[in-house]
């Protein structure tokens, strides 16, 4: 059972709610003023010429193709390490369990300027150069967590009787692999797989250590937050990253209908 | 003389201090219907486990159909399980789970759908094989992990309380189903329970466990009208023990006896018939039971004792007997049965 | 393959090391090797003269962590952290408190999906929209004049301290951003550990004579505790190490996040900046130790 929200309860929850979305709702809408120069309330006139010219910039163009690859090859190696990760400790109890869950947990937990300088004093230090492969070493890192999470979540509910019943019917470990836990594994995967590739896709704090004078697309809005010469076309750009990294939550909430898993799986 | 079909010799299985199987000693025969019955941590789901192979047993041998396995793993054992909780794939439809050994064994797609559609037809679940697990009964769930573990003709199959997840009515008519199959197919069942009932209908023969030991192996019949210790006969049925000086004076054996609550009757006079024992006592409670009534006796000198008297006479609408009447109870000595000092 | 299966069956260690391998190489090597760098960093120096760092063993990076203008750093960055983890677990309550309890399954899993859009959707992207929303000409200034308010940002930006120019230029700002952006991670734990109080126990509770007020603290505030520890545990350290807010929205008065940019970027020097992140990693290990206790992780 259930109890009914009070009126004050209702208008506070209300309230967070609309601190929460409004936001949102103003860089839409800030995405067509016609108003070049600043961000006066309410916008003068609407237009929608500015994604046009955003359509021809070709530096930004360069970076969404930077952001994706990155975001790409880094969600593959999540999705692997991740998998193998929760494979190894979600079936035995072993010594060092504990602590090996708190390593893959640590990127995220810490605060991303530690990841990112820890990486950048050992690249200085190795005497790497910044490539796109130090962008994915960093991205993949903190990636692996939002896998290792959901597919843990979904092994712990998967009864144990699975496995042993395919083991029991003359399946081989590795028969019982493919035909029984990757099928239950699928859409965990999928979704691990999606919040990895938009997290990495919108990173801007472990990028800044690791890109050197690379430009990702967050990186390049940053940039314009600081030094802005292209409102109208920032404008546009947020709404593209808003999108790109809104879809997979939905579309992974769609998938599992399982929220409970994705909440607790901490950005 | 039938083969062996398993045999234990001087099991152990321990997990951590705890003795989950301890020194256990048992040999199945080929096609017998074989119980474990005990209660939980009893030891007995353990066993079938070490049968199963999904446990390594730490001392001991355990045979199959007269072969060492103890270091056989399960996809290589001619056994196969039906679990607790059914354990069916739910990412496939119920034809693909019936078919999953077969597909395993690689043989060609019409064939093991044909073995699995005829699998389904013998647990009288035709024409379900498009459906998903989630789709299904309980009690349909229950027959298709049956059909899954009997389509690929293991030599033994095992069953870990199947019918535990099941009501009442559909538990006794799978009862009733479970042993005519068992009969079919010709194969060895063992079968683990707690329910005491379940195991005196079904089984040829029963070991009852208790704390990682089997207390007795025997047949339905002798558990329960000869138990050799206290704990079989408290388990398997109700049962009044008596023992001490009571048990001297009342059978004239100083080892403690026990006697069936539907073996004593209660009458108001005392019994004259040579042969029988006599006791007398003091009604503590009465409990009608549609079947049969239920009471509790404080004998003068002994302890509380519960007796079972079928109510023959349909017309009686008042008990016999009343809390704190006097009354005498008497049985025939044959009933006594003398437990293991 | 299959002989291959019953050697790993057999020697279940060995396949669970081989599972492990990978993910430990990297997350071991690459990760812990790269904090262990950082580590070691922090005891270098940079000699003064040549701009180098000096790779021996020192302190003096540490003495001059302490020194009054960077204790000055911590301070500030510390007092932001708690004062937007309290002000994040009295904005997130009501809210968890309805989707934990008064919600039917749907308008549950509506409200949970509301909290976790933003809170998946793009970082540098929200704290873009507060620079549209604080601007001096921007939407918050434009709804208190309407609701003739004004006189009330007026007066709480001529406070000292918190206040400044406009909202934009004031931690008052600061503190607005960061509340905003790390709010979901402290609503998501609180609606989790509000989720497991059975209802039974408050029926108990009130049934026992209790006040509401009282079963709130007595019962519902202890039960959600290690919830509310575990969304803290977020908003304290992303606060902690954050440049970016406070770069964007706030005075010049720099946090942790922005001297460590600045000392590893312009100034060079990498010793100093190692040190000062070794702040909130203590910090974080004081208070991690410390939440492992309350049970928080339980929560997470």
């Amino acid at each position: 059972m259930k109890d009914r929200i009070s009126w004050p309860l209702g208008l506070a929850t209300i309230a967070v709610l609309l601190f929460l979305h409004i936001p949102f709702l103003l860089i839409l809408l800030y995405a067509f003023n016609t108003e070049e120069a600043a961000f006066t309330f309410p916008p003068p006139g609407l237009t929608t010429k500015w994604f046009a010219e955003a359509w021809r910039r070709q530096d930004l163009w360069a970076a969404i193709s930077l952001s994706s690859r990155v975001a790409i090859i880094a969600t593959l190696v999540a999705i692997i390490l991740g998998t193998l990760a929760a494979l190894a400790l979600s079936r035995s109890k072993f010594f060092g369990r504990d602590s090996l869950s708190l390593i893959i947990i640590l990127p995220i937990a810490l605060p991303g300027i530690i990841t990112g300088i820890a990486l950048r004093s050992a690249f200085s230090l190795l005497g790497l150069k910044y490539s796109f492969w130090t962008i994915v070493l960093g991205h993949a890192t903190f990636c692996i967590v939002l896998v290792f999470n959901n597919a843990v979540a979904r092994l712990r509910r998967t009864s144990p009787s699975l496995i042993e019943a395919s083991l029991d019917l003359g399946a081989s470990s590795l028969q019982t692999f493919r035909h029984v836990v990757l099928p239950n594994l699928a859409t965990a995967l999928v979704t691990g797989g999606m919040l990895a590739f938009a997290l990495s896709f919108d990173e801007v704090i472990v990028t800044t250590f690791t890109a050197g004078q690379q430009q990702t697309v967050p990186i390049w809005l940053l940039n314009q937050l600081t030094r802005p010469r292209d409102r109208p076309v920032t404008n546009v750009v947020a709404v593209f990253i808003l999108l790109v990294t809104l879809l997979p939550i939905l579309i992974s909430t769609y998938l599992t209908r399982n929220l409970d898993d994705l909440s607790r799986t901490g950005k | 003389m039938t083969n062996s079909s398993v045999r234990f010799e001087n099991v152990n299985r321990h997990f951590g201090g705890i003795k989950a199987v301890d020194k256990v000693s048992f040999d199945v025969k080929e096609a017998e219907f074989f119980t474990f019955l005990g209660p939980s941590g009893s030891g007995k789901t353990t066993c079938l486990r070490l049968i199963a192979g999904f446990e390594q047993a730490d001392k001991g041998q355990i045979f199959i159909s007269d072969k060492l396995v103890n270091s056989i793993p399960p996809y290589d054992r001619d056994v196969h399980t039906v679990f607790q909780d059914y354990a069916l794939f739910p990412h496939m439809t119920v034809l693909d789970n019936v078919a999953y050994g077969l597909m395993i064994k690689k043989i060609p797609k019409p064939q093991r759908h044909k073995q699995a559609e005829q699998a389904l037809e013998m647990v009288r679940l035709t024409g379900l094989g498009n459906r998903r697990p989630a789709q299904l009964s309980g009690g349909q769930r229950q027959r298709v992990a049956l059909a899954r573990a009997l389509v690929g003709r293991p030599k033994i199959l095992l069953l870990d309380e199947p019918l535990g997840a099941l009501d009442l009515k559909l538990r006794e008519q799978m009862q009733v189903e479970l042993k005519e199959l068992q009969t079919q197919v010709g194969i060895t069942f063992i079968y683990v329970t707690h329910d005491q009932e379940e195991a005196l209908s079904m089984s040829d023969r029963i070991a009852v466990f208790n704390h990682g030991k089997i207390e007795q192996l025997d047949h339905p019949r002798v558990i329960y009208e000869q138990p050799k210790t206290s704990f079989v006969a408290g388990f398997v049925g109700t049962s009044n023990l008596i023992e001490g000086q009571l048990a001297q004076k009342l059978s004239g054996q100083t080892s403690p006896f026990t006697i069936r609550p539907e073996r004593i009757r209660l009458t108001q006079e005392i019994d004259t018939a040579p042969q029988t024992i006599k006791v007398a006592g003091t009604v503590h409670d009465i409990i009608y039971l549609g079947m049969y009534t239920r009471s509790h006796i404080q004998l003068d000198d002994g302890p509380l004792m519960t007796v079972h008297s079928q109510n023959l006479d349909s017309n009686s609408s008042s008990p016999k007997f009343h809390k704190g009447d006097r009354v005498n109870l008497s049985w025939a000595a044959e009933h006594m049965h003398h437990l293991e000092p | 393959m299959r002989s291959l299966s019953s050697f790993f069956y057999r020697y279940q260690r060995l396949s669970l090391l081989l599972l492990l391998a990978l993910p430990l190489l990297w997350l071991g090597v690459i990760y812990l090797g790269s904090l262990s760098a950082l580590l070691a960093q922090s005891f270098f120096s940079l000699d003064g003269f040549t701009g180098q760092v000096v790779k021996e063993f020192t302190l003096s990076t540490y003495t001059q962590l302490f020194s009054p203008a960077n204790l000055d750093v911590i301070g500030r960055t510390v007092t932001m952290a708690l004062v937007v983890t309290l002000a994040s677990i009295i904005v997130a309550f009501p809210l968890a408190y309805t989707m934990a309890r008064a919600a039917s399954p749907a308008l549950r899993s509506l409200l949970y999906l509301l909290v976790l859009m933003p809170l998946w959707s793009s970082y540098v992207v929200r704290v873009y929209a507060w620079k549209l929303i604080l601007a001096k000409e921007g939407v918050l200034n434009w709804f208190l004049s309407k609701l003739h308010l004004s006189w009330l940002s007026d007066g709480l930006l001529g406070l000292p301290v918190i206040g400044g120019p406009s909202l934009s230029l004031s931690f008052i700002g600061t503190f607005l951003v960061f509340l905003y952006i790390w709010l979901p991670y402290m609503i998501l734990p609180i609606a989790a550990g509000l989720e497991r109080i059975p209802k039974s126990l408050l029926e108990a509770s009130s049934d026992l004579g209790g006040k509401p007020a009282l079963s709130f603290w007595r019962v519902t505030f202890p039960l959600v505790l290690p919830g509310i520890v575990a969304g803290s545990i977020f908003t304290f350290s992303l606060t902690l190490g954050d440049y970016i807010i406070p770069g964007v929205v706030g005075n010049s008065q720099p946090f942790i996040g922005q001297v460590v940019l600045i000392q590893q970027g312009t100034a060079g020097n990498i010793p100093l900046a190692a040190a000062f992140t070794v702040v909130p990693m203590v910090i974080m290990a004081l208070y991690l130790s410390l939440a492992r206790k309350l049970g928080a992780f339980e929560a997470l």
